[in-house]
């Protein structure tokens, strides 16, 4: 019942464009019934994900044989999977309603019917990754997942946009590469494509495995130094696209991980401590990043990095609780781990739809350009300011929650052996916390506040319902984890005492989370808040509404402020920019002044993408440079082509007589 | 009961005094007789009657602004304790709560600040959010050490570790991570040698600098707000230094009271012989309380 529903969530997610294609290009029919059919795909996925936390806390599973030669088709939904397929069955069916406005299909007639094609396989497909329990099954749904989000994320025609697209295309595939490898092994190891819980794993090939998970899943999460993919996909998909990619897509690298942690037994502490510290790099590299950019998506893009790092660092956390055998930092590490998956894969979604509602009316990304937006899209800026203090991770917003509960982890995990380990992750955390602070004021204030720089605002306005409901909705969300986290713990408990170790918990029964991380307090601390802030606001009414107006800012008495005597974003974080120099130095031309009468003169300024042109490029260029030689391979007639394929053939044969298992 | 109510009316009322004692320590040592203990007082009560001017480039951020950073200084206050060792709210964890409340409040200052359009303002709150990237881990680092050696995860029983029994193993930590902790101070509630409160060069500024266009009741909110804020912050420290217990509750709070206008007037003596560093090099100062309270936690983990 519950696999049935799922199964028709799928299929309801993966159709949703097919009516589309049959429909006249300026049609906009098709587009509302890919809407409809992913709203509705959503809600059976959510019914069957409530039936199976209410009736079945263990799952459901399924498996049948296939007419694939290798594997089966094996299916289950446990506690983990039901974590990330809630995502699924929230954020794309909103934004395909968002979509609606977004990408108008009589506007964008050429591409709007493929990216709604695209767009549903990518849900149905990611939906599939999630409950796949067969190697070979899991394969095939994440290429699908992949190439899906390659055709969604280049539907804008351009350039820069098939630039980022290449980049994204071999990146993924390098790592569904290291992927092909560990499936290889993993098969070796257990005998079976099956991803069934191992009972014992030769030590290397399970460091071997866990290397090529990090790596290969690291590739789709966006882990520093294989992030290089990430912001340029992101900036330039359409931004329903760029929402389902950093919030739920992500996600699913995250889950790879986890997923392939979780099936095998005793971990050694290296995976924990290596998994912490490349989350706390991530997360530190990911904002700093974030701080230089000038592109408001590309900022978003960056500090999924960052939030990618946070849940590496809890995910971390856990695995070093597993092989420690203290189940409370499994528990703590991994419900704060999960509980940010959520709430990254709610605010990162509102923070890139309310992106692209300044985008769609300004006409630009760049927030040199733009300023002073909440007085002509007032909405719009008020969701924003929600989804940023979110992400900063403030109360009263779900972020929080999910981070104190790590923290609590790290501090828990100071009277261990791995004290140093945790302390470190514990002040990134709160480096990067700060860091997020002044990139997301940096970012509404840049685009939202003050006066308009250049004309690109003056007719902007609030856009219409298909794009505001998304985004209240999503916003709703956060504020209710954020005033309620107890509310949706459950859930996320469950999913962490589902680890191998953790349900062990009876030893240390006295241990419980609600006393370890009252989460009652950050519920009746958001309040409080709330009602402070609203006693201040009635308390200065009075004088609120007799205050005199009209007049410019007074700054220092300057007699004409102009909107371009602002401080503008980047120098507000140059500064920031400074401290972390060595990491990362934009490459700005200096501005000279000669002689006493100056003519004009221009400063540019342009945020490198470090990993991308330092080390990709020339790694790229070099393998560039190697590949002419394989021309003596590629002659261009197919019967040698044919020939090929029937030598290698022969190679296998003789190669699997010999008794190599394959 | 009692208890509470006693620490609500100290985090209430006595703020202002604090700074009018940095006052008038600093008067005293420029050989001046100094505006009145009181005087702050009077400034926020005249304030807060004035009317008010509000620029048209501001939005409702700008007046949030206030209210917010007030709002979350007031929560801070109740998570640490003041004259009984034990808070009116405390729980595991909630000094990450006290933490990210001043984060709140950072947020929504510079907000403001840069609601204005103004240069001034923009520069005043990058400085602010540049130099909370150093003071914030070090403060993690002093809320490490301290639950690292007391095991706890409140505030309340973190800042009772030096009233343990003795430990020689704790001394060196203690005093690295007390000096770490006045550093912040200076730095979070924005004294000299990092910022100058009664500078009118703007570009000096950070504070200062973002409430320029802050008038009439939003600028006493702000005045009493950075005053609460600097009574919360010298609460930790004092919990610390001078953890001294007494039989009556009464002389505990007169203790209290009699120990953060001590502090205050230690505050005024640094910003009386000490000059404000160059912008440039505050960072440096940062970084060195960094060092001391990460050394002190290093220490601690041998």
């Amino acid at each position: 019942m519950i696999l049935t529903l799922i199964f028709a969530a799928i299929a309801a997610f993966a159709c949703s464009g097919l009516p589309g294609l049959f429909l006249p290009a300026r049609s906009r029919l098709g587009q509302r019934m890919a809407a409809l059919l992913m709203v509705a795909g959503g809600l059976l996925g959510l019914i069957a994900l409530g039936l199976s936390i209410a009736g079945r806390p263990e799952g459901a599973s399924l498996a049948a044989a296939w007419m694939m030669p290798r594997g089966s088709f094996a299916v289950a939904i446990d506690p983990l999977s039901s974590i990330f397929l809630a995502l699924i069955f929230i954020v794309p069916p909103l934004g395909s309603i968002y979509g609606l406005g977004y990408w108008d299909q009589v506007e964008h007639a050429r591409s709007g019917a493929r990216l709604a094609l695209a767009y549903g396989i990518l849900a149905g497909a990611m939906a599939m990754v999630a409950i796949a329990r067969d190697g070979m099954l899991f394969l095939i749904a994440w290429e699908l997942m992949a190439l899906a989000a390659y055709f969604a994320a280049t539907a804008d025609d351009g350039p820069e946009t098939r630039r980022a697209g290449w980049i994204y295309l071999i990146a993924t595939h390098i790592g569904t590469l290291c992927l092909f490898a560990m499936f290889a092994l993993w098969r070796r190891s257990t005998g079976a494509f099956a991803l069934l819980q191992a009972p014992a794993l030769p030590p290397e090939a399970a460091g071997a495995i866990f290397v090529l998970a990090l790596v290969g899943f690291g590739f789709k999460a966006g882990l520093v130094p294989l992030h290089v993919w990430l912001p340029g996909a992101h900036a330039n998909a359409p931004s329903h696209v760029s929402a389902v990619m950093s919030g739920v897509m992500l996600k699913m690298g995250v889950y790879g991980i986890l997923r392939m942690a979780s099936l095998m037994p005793q971990p050694p502490a290296w995976w924990g401590g290596t998994l912490m510290a490349a989350g706390a790099a991530t997360g530190v590299a990911g904002i700093v990043f974030a701080i230089a950019q000038a592109d408001i998506k590309r900022v978003l893009a960056y500090s999924s990095v960052e939030n990618v790092g946070i849940i590496a660092m809890g995910s971390g956390l856990a695995l070093l609780g597993s092989s420690l055998g203290r189940p409370e930092l499994i528990l703590l590490g991994l419900c704060g781990a999960l509980l940010h998956v959520w709430n990254h894969g709610l605010f990162k979604p509102l923070l890139f739809l309310g992106a692209g509602a300044v985008m769609n009316a300004t006409g630009t990304r760049e927030i040199e350009r733009l300023g002073g937006l909440a007085k002509r899209m007032p909405a719009v800026a008020a969701l924003f300011l929600a989804g940023s203090v979110a992400i900063c991770a403030l109360p009263p917003m779900n972020g929080f929650a999910s981070e104190w509960i790590l923290y609590i982890g790290f501090f828990r995990a100071l009277g261990s052996d791995s004290s140093a380990m945790a302390a470190t992750a514990a002040v990134a955390l709160a480096l990067i916390g700060a860091l997020a602070v002044a990139c997301f004021v940096r970012i509404y204030s840049g685009v939202f506040l003050g006066l308009p720089r250049g004309d690109s605002g003056a007719r902007a306005c609030d856009p219409g319902a298909s794009l505001l409901v998304p985004m209240a909705a999503l916003a709703l969300g956060c504020a209710a984890i954020g005033l309620a986290p107890s509310l949706i713990l459950p859930a996320v408990l469950a999913a962490a005492r589902s680890w191998p170790g953790a349900g062990l918990a009876t030893g240390e029964a006295a241990f419980s989370l609600a006393q370890a991380a009252p989460l009652g307090w950050i519920s009746r601390a958001g309040l409080a808040l709330i009602a402070l802030c609203a006693l201040g606001f009635l308390a200065t009414r009075r004088a609120r509404s007799r205050a005199a107006r009209g007049r410019p800012t007074w700054d220092c008495g300057y007699a004409a402020p102009t909107p371009r005597m602002q401080y503008t974003a980047s120098s507000f974080g140059l500064s920031i920019v400074g401290l972390f120099s060595p990491l990362r130095a934009p490459k700005n031309r200096r501005l000279s002044v000669k002689g006493y009468f100056p003519g004009e003169s221009r400063l540019e300024g342009k945020p490198p993408a470090l990993a991308l042109d330092r080390v990709a490029r020339p790694l790229g260029l070099a393998i560039d440079r190697f590949l002419p030689r394989l021309h003596l391979l590629q002659r261009g007639q197919t019967h040698l082509y044919l020939l090929y394929v029937l030598v290698i053939t022969i190679v296998l044969l003789a190669v699997g007589g010999l008794g190599v298992p394959l | 009961m009692i208890q509470t109510l006693i620490h609500l009316l100290v985090l209430l009322v006595l703020p202002p005094l604090l700074l009018g004692f940095i006052n008038k320590t600093k008067a005293l040592f420029a050989g001046r007789r100094g505006p009145p203990l009181l005087q702050v007082y009077f400034d926020i009560s005249k304030l807060l009657r004035k009317g008010l001017v509000l620029s048209e480039t501001t939005t409702w951020v700008f007046r949030a602004g206030p209210i917010v950073t007030l709002a979350s200084v007031a929560l801070a206050g109740l998570l640490v304790p003041l004259g009984s060792p034990l808070a009116p709210v405390a729980f595991a964890g909630d000094m990450i709560l006290f933490a990210y409340l001043l984060g709140l409040a950072r947020f929504f200052t510079t907000a403001a600040a840069l609601d204005t359009g103004s240069a001034f303002e923009g520069m005043g709150s990058a400085r602010e959010v540049t130099f909370a990237c150093l003071s914030e881990p070090a403060l993690f680092f002093v809320f490490l050490a301290l639950a690292k050696q007391t095991g706890s995860l409140s505030l309340g029983a973190m800042l009772g570790a030096s009233s343990l029994p003795f430990s020689a193993a704790f001394a060196a930590p203690l005093v690295l991570v007390c000096l770490g902790l006045f550093v912040i101070i200076l730095a979070e509630t924005c004294r000299i040698p990092v910022d100058d409160p009664t500078t009118h060069l703007e570009l000096t500024m950070i504070h200062e600098a973002m409430i320029l266009d802050h008038g009439g009741p939003l600028l006493g909110i702000i005045e009493y707000g950075s005053a609460m804020k600097l009574l919360v912050l010298e609460s930790l420290l004092l919990r610390l230094v001078l953890p001294l217990r007494f039989e009556s509750a009464w002389l505990e709070w007169g203790f209290f009271v009699a120990q953060a206008l001590l502090l205050s007037v230690a505050i005024g003596v640094v910003e009386s012989i000490m000059a404000r560093l160059r912008m440039r090099r505050v960072p440096y100062l940062l970084t060195g309380a960094l060092l001391l309270c990460g050394s002190g936690f290093v220490l601690l983990v041998r």
